[in-house]
């Protein structure tokens, strides 16, 4: 990585939605481009498929975000997919919101404002 | 940096993934001074990072050496940006295709190459222009009477 593009890190976090729902949230901060497979696609493929059945991906702190790093977010939802799990995204920007919901990524996960939003609804 | 007018500013910038936001930056400045909306702002931040992408790793083939032109261009009502490369051009054509997410999902389609679609679909004007002398470039415009619309 140079000096221009900002780390990306990720952290994990249990979480209950309001139905009682367990979820573990994956929070991204500074930039997700090409140089961010270990943190989107690896934190994700460390998780036990069997036991976290419902992931919240969150972009609160995420800075910088471009096509080869939303690619990566597809490469999670299409694994998710293959095994059962769901998958929720939120604190997406407006403009970025619009980008999901053009490329289609809204078909296989439900986007919210935020995760007080998220957690209300799930 | 140079300034060749008032209205016009260009960049050279070495071809390394994340310089793209050098770019990035520089158009959203320019944007603002013109008082496009964030909104509008935002769209072009990132038809400009995809456009820097795809000259770096295409154009470039990611060698740092090479740099990667940026022109910047304000005038009536419109801006206007010029990404260039030392490569042959994008053989773009003039639609570049809606990514097929179920096509991406199932493994049939690469999850990547979204690029093309966002700059087309996120800024008002956008042309390929292969090299025939000099360099291969991508032209894109916005303008501010589309703000309104």
């Amino acid at each position: 990585m140079n000096k221009v593009q900002t780390a990306n890190k990720v952290s994990q976090q249990e979480l209950t939605g309001a139905s009682g729902q367990s979820i573990t949230a994956l929070r991204y901060t500074g930039d997700i481009s090409s140089a961010s497979k270990e943190p989107v696609v690896g934190a994700y493929q460390a998780l036990d498929k069997a036991t976290h059945r419902f992931l919240l991906l969150d972009f609160k702190g995420v800075e910088y975000l471009n096509s080869s790093g939303i690619a990566l977010v597809i490469q999670v939802l299409m694994e998710a997919n293959k095994a059962g799990q769901k998958i929720a995204i939120c604190s997406l920007t407006p403009h970025f919101t619009k980008v999901f919901t053009m490329v289609g990524i809204t078909k296989y996960a439900t986007l919210y404002a935020d995760e007080a939003a998220a957690l209300a609804a799930l | 940096m140079t300034m060749s007018s008032e209205s016009s500013v260009e960049v050279r910038l070495p071809s390394r993934l994340g310089y793209e936001k050098i770019a990035m930056n520089a158009a959203a400045t320019m944007a603002k001074d013109m008082g496009f909306s964030e909104d509008r702002i935002d769209d072009l931040k990132t038809a400009v990072a995809e456009a820097c992408i795809n000259a770096m790793e295409h154009g470039n083939q990611l060698n740092a050496e090479i740099p990667m032109g940026i022109v910047l261009s304000m005038s009536q009502g419109q801006l206007e940006v010029k990404v260039l490369d030392d490569g042959n051009g994008m053989e773009a054509a003039p639609s570049p295709e809606k990514p097929d997410i179920d096509r991406k999902m199932s493994g049939e389609e690469e999850a990547r190459g979204m690029g093309m679609f966002l700059i087309q679909a996120l800024v008002d004007e956008v042309e390929w222009v292969p090299r025939t002398e000099g360099q291969s470039f991508v032209r894109l415009v916005i303008r501010l009477n589309k703000e309104n619309e």
